[in-house]
């Protein structure tokens, strides 16, 4: 394994990770202005409704959701706000890229998968959320999450650079194996879904049944169910390959280590959820609740089991 | 408790049943889905406990540092098994019930899906334009022969009946349903077969010195309840060198990079040698029995003279680090054998060893590049012959007599010898070895619980990612120009997305193809075959 690492290019993934966060910051600001002032949503629930389940076939055809305002609703809206929207995603896409730049400029620099402590993971994470959000907005009307997966991403790699940051480098013995392409890769890109997921049941939570700006709540409950249902089999392949890797590294597949614990808590509750999407009664708003307690679980496994609990795992190198 | 579109209402509860009615009804209230779902919720809370208490199985000395800080405290957890959760009757009683549950919804759904499979899709309804997908158009030609041969060739099941064709696909979502839950069963009894079947057990090895894989050769042995002694793979290695590397320079000095272990394996009595480099991530395996390389530390040797001249101790010593970015280690030397009075020796090696400000001597780096050892020696009497076991890592000193406190004088160099006061004898650091410490662990389970898991996967994606799907086809009487008129109905019993919509299009538009009639005749001449 190199042991030199790249100083030039450490320093230029660190100015990407700055850029990384203006632009999800303006990205955010520009999305917020499109939801605020763009081109209504339906104003009637009731219509949203009998959509359920998906999208309804007049917008899957042309790929926008963005129905024409209802009758009732005229009001002139100013010209810039049409753009707005397509300026956010075009802001979204800078944002990615410079995201994207720092992660890769990182591992060449260190001459490593770039997730081997908590700043470079959770920088990665919040590269996979927005890339679940753009390739989703790309193909479905999703693009009213924007403002709030970039406010999660800015805040996310924000607090990472203020409170994880720690200088490139290469990792400890236990972490110098290909099992960490594959084990953190799958739960970074489960992780960025469920980031998706969540967003969506917390919107959920806060739209009322009323008149909104946001989609129905039918409508968020669907697109947090496709994300969990994308995202459940990566975390279960990602705990399996973890087990492989313990039992090659420590001499055991399953050792109630403290993360294995969280992940195993994390399955348990997404798991709860699909069976609790499906159970009579427990149908929107609980099923919702459900997912939600499922995500603090895999936040705390995240930052709590890292940063307060010792472990096998926390040498994750937190400052 | 899947994900089922068939919900089992809740049992009410019964009133006036005799024994056998009461057992069906706490049957079916076990194998309900909320049941099912509050016990997923318990097994998830049930874990909790188990990474906030310190545990036996991970950490034993956490638990005796517990017991040692709030004994009164420790003692009420410990009734509650909260430092042995994963083994606790009340952690066993959740998951026991939820596999029972889970058993109790697989078993009966397998057989209603073993049913299903051979059963034949449903007839068309009578109007297949109130379904939630329909269409319908005038073609040239078309048959229920030739609907039906498309749509088979999209791999539908059909039926054909007069004038209508009944298709059917996504058999496979209920198939991977079953077969994930029955992957989860299978994964639990892999793993609990591995803890009766299986044993590890943890040893430290200096450099030069071997290890045979026999129960007495291992400080910490755990059997599983079915292992007998004799079983253990009869195998020995000598380590012939250890070579750890950290980073020299910078703010991260001291890490380590790299840990490479030299074994000379045999694997049976009387094997030749091979030579195994172990590594963090790389067990040496011998026919299913894995050694780990776990830690490691310095084992200093020293050659001790009593006060009658005599070699009272010689050899190495493993030192346990104190302190893990400086290395800085401690260890105890015990001669019962000196004369006239026995020695004890308590040691602090420094890898790297550097002056201090304030006069003490401090190591500054993991790897021995200047290795010292500070030297606290004392005599009298050790008490080892009153039969009560010690650690060989503590020395007792309350009753000895102190006679060098070595933390301000210089620590003694490799090669250097210290002379004790009063003739009492002499102290002489020879060298520097490392030693290792490895875990030995033989899982039969593993690999039954890989199949498992690999499987319970597979079964997940189907069950998540196929739908169960309908297509109903009309076909009118042709008229007088040949034209017919089709009608096309279409229904997924499973909700999710654009999909469905997108495929019954394209169905449609199969159908709708000149080519369709071609396609049939071809299937046609090949089933009259």
């Amino acid at each position: 394994m190199p042991t030199e690492v790249d100083p030039g290019l450490a320093g230029l993934s660190d100015t990407l990770i700055l850029a990384t966060v203006l632009l999800y910051v303006v990205a955010m600001v520009a999305y917020a202005l499109d939801l605020a002032f763009g081109r209504a949503r339906t104003a009637d629930p009731e219509r949203r409704l009998v959509a359920a389940g998906g999208v309804d076939a007049a917008d899957a055809a042309t790929g926008t959701a963005e129905a024409p305002a209802a009758g009732g609703e005229g009001r002139e809206r100013p010209a810039w706000a049409a753009r707005a929207g397509a300026v956010a995603v075009a802001l979204s896409w800078l944002g990615w890229a410079a995201n994207a730049g720092a992660v890769v400029t990182r591992g060449v620099a260190v001459g490593r998968w770039p997730w081997g402590n908590m700043y470079e993971f959770v920088v990665a994470i919040c590269l996979a959320a927005v890339t679940a959000f753009l390739l989703m907005q790309a193909r479905q009307p999703v693009r009213f999450l924007g403002a709030f997966v970039s406010a999660a991403a800015a805040l996310g790699i924000g607090f990472a650079v203020r409170y994880l940051h720690v200088q490139a480098g290469p990792v400890v013995p236990a972490l110098n194996s290909y099992w960490i392409a594959i084990h953190v890769s799958a739960a970074i890109i489960a992780s960025g879904l469920f980031i998706i997921a969540g967003t969506s049941g917390i919107l959920f939570l806060a739209r009322k049944d009323g008149p909104s700006r946001l989609p129905g709540r039918a409508e968020l409950e669907s697109l947090a169910h496709r994300a969990i249902v994308l995202a459940f089999p990566v975390w279960t392949f990602a705990v399996i390959a973890g087990a492989l890797w313990a039992d090659k590294a420590w001499g055991r597949y399953w050792g109630w280590d403290p993360k294995e614990v969280w992940a195993f808590i994390t399955w348990v509750a997404y798991a709860a959820y699909l069976h609790a999407r499906v159970t009579a009664g427990w149908r929107g708003k609980a099923a919702t609740i459900v997912q939600l307690i499922a995500f603090a679980t895999l936040l705390f496994n995240l930052v709590g089991v890292n940063i307060f609990i010792s472990g096998l795992h926390s040498y994750a190198q937190v400052p | 408790m899947t994900s089922t579109e068939e919900l089992r209402p809740d049992p009410a509860s019964p009133a006036g049943l005799g024994p056998l009615g009461w057992m069906r009804w706490a049957w079916r209230l076990l194998t309900s889905m909320r049941t099912a779902l509050i016990l997923l919720f318990l097994f998830a809370l049930a874990s909790v406990p188990g990474s906030l208490y310190p545990q036996r199985s991970i950490s034993p000395e956490k638990v005796t540092q517990y017991f040692t800080d709030s004994p009164e405290l420790a003692r009420w957890l410990d009734r509650l098994w909260l430092f042995d959760v994963f083994t606790s009757p009340w952690f066993a009683a959740t998951y026991l019930l939820l596999f029972l549950s889970l058993a109790g919804c697989v078993l009966p759904r397998a057989s209603v899906h073993l049913r299903e499979l051979r059963r034949r899709p449903p007839a068309a309804p009578r109007n297949l334009s109130r379904l939630p997908r329909h269409a319908s158009f005038a073609a040239e030609g078309a048959t229920v022969e030739s609907v039906a041969a498309v749509l088979r060739r999209r791999r539908f099941r059909t039926v054909t009946g007069p004038g209508w064709v009944a298709a059917e696909k996504g058999y496979l979502r209920e198939t991977g349903n079953l077969l994930f839950h029955a992957a989860l069963l299978a994964l639990l009894v892999a793993v609990g077969a591995g803890g009766l079947y299986g044993y590890r057990g943890n040893v430290l090895v200096v450099e030069g010195n071997g290890f045979a894989n026999t129960v007495a050769a291992y400080d910490r042995y755990i059997p599983g309840a079915q292992v007998s002694a004799e079983a253990l793979e009869p195998f020995h290695f000598t380590l012939k060198d250890f070579q750890a590397s950290y980073i020299a320079t910078g703010e991260r000095r001291g890490q380590p990079l790299d840990f490479t272990a030299r074994l000379a394996v045999s694997d049976r009595p009387g094997a030749p040698e091979r030579t195994h480099v172990l590594k963090v991530n790389e067990p040496l395996d011998v026919a299913g029995t894995q050694t780990y390389l776990l830690g490691h530390g310095y084992a200093p040797t020293f050659k001790i003279l009593d006060g009658k001249g005599q070699v009272a101790f010689e050899g190495p010593v493993p030192c346990l680090p104190v302190d893990q970015v400086t290395y800085t280690s401690e260890c105890v030397i015990k001669a019962p054998d000196a004369e006239p009075d026995q020695l004890g020796f308590l040691v602090r090696f420094l890898p790297t060893a550097l002056p201090a400000a304030d006069g003490t001597w401090v190591s500054v780096f993991p790897g021995a590049a200047n290795p010292t050892a500070q030297v606290f020696a004392f005599s009298g009497d050790l008490g080892m012959r009153s039969g009560e076991p010690q650690s060989v890592y503590r020395l007792e000193t309350t009753h000895l007599k102190p006679l060098v406190m070595g933390d301000k004088t210089k620590p003694l160099a490799v090669g250097e010898k210290l002379e004790l006061p009063g003739g009492a004898g002499s102290i002489q650091l020879t060298g520097v070895r490392e030693w290792i410490s490895l875990q030995i662990a033989h899982d039969p389970g593993r690999l039954p619980a890989l199949l498992a898991a690999i499987l319970s996967v597979v079964g997940l994606v189907l069950s998540l990612t196929v739908r169960r799907r309908r297509v109903w086809v009309r076909v009118g009487e042709p008229g007088d120009d040949g034209v017919t008129t089709v009608e096309v109905g279409g229904l997924t019993r499973t909700e999710g997305g654009p999909a469905f919509e997108e495929e019954f299009d394209r169905v449609v538009t199969a159908l709708q193809s000149p080519g369709a009639a071609e396609a049939a005749a071809r299937e046609g001449v090949r089933n009259a075959h």
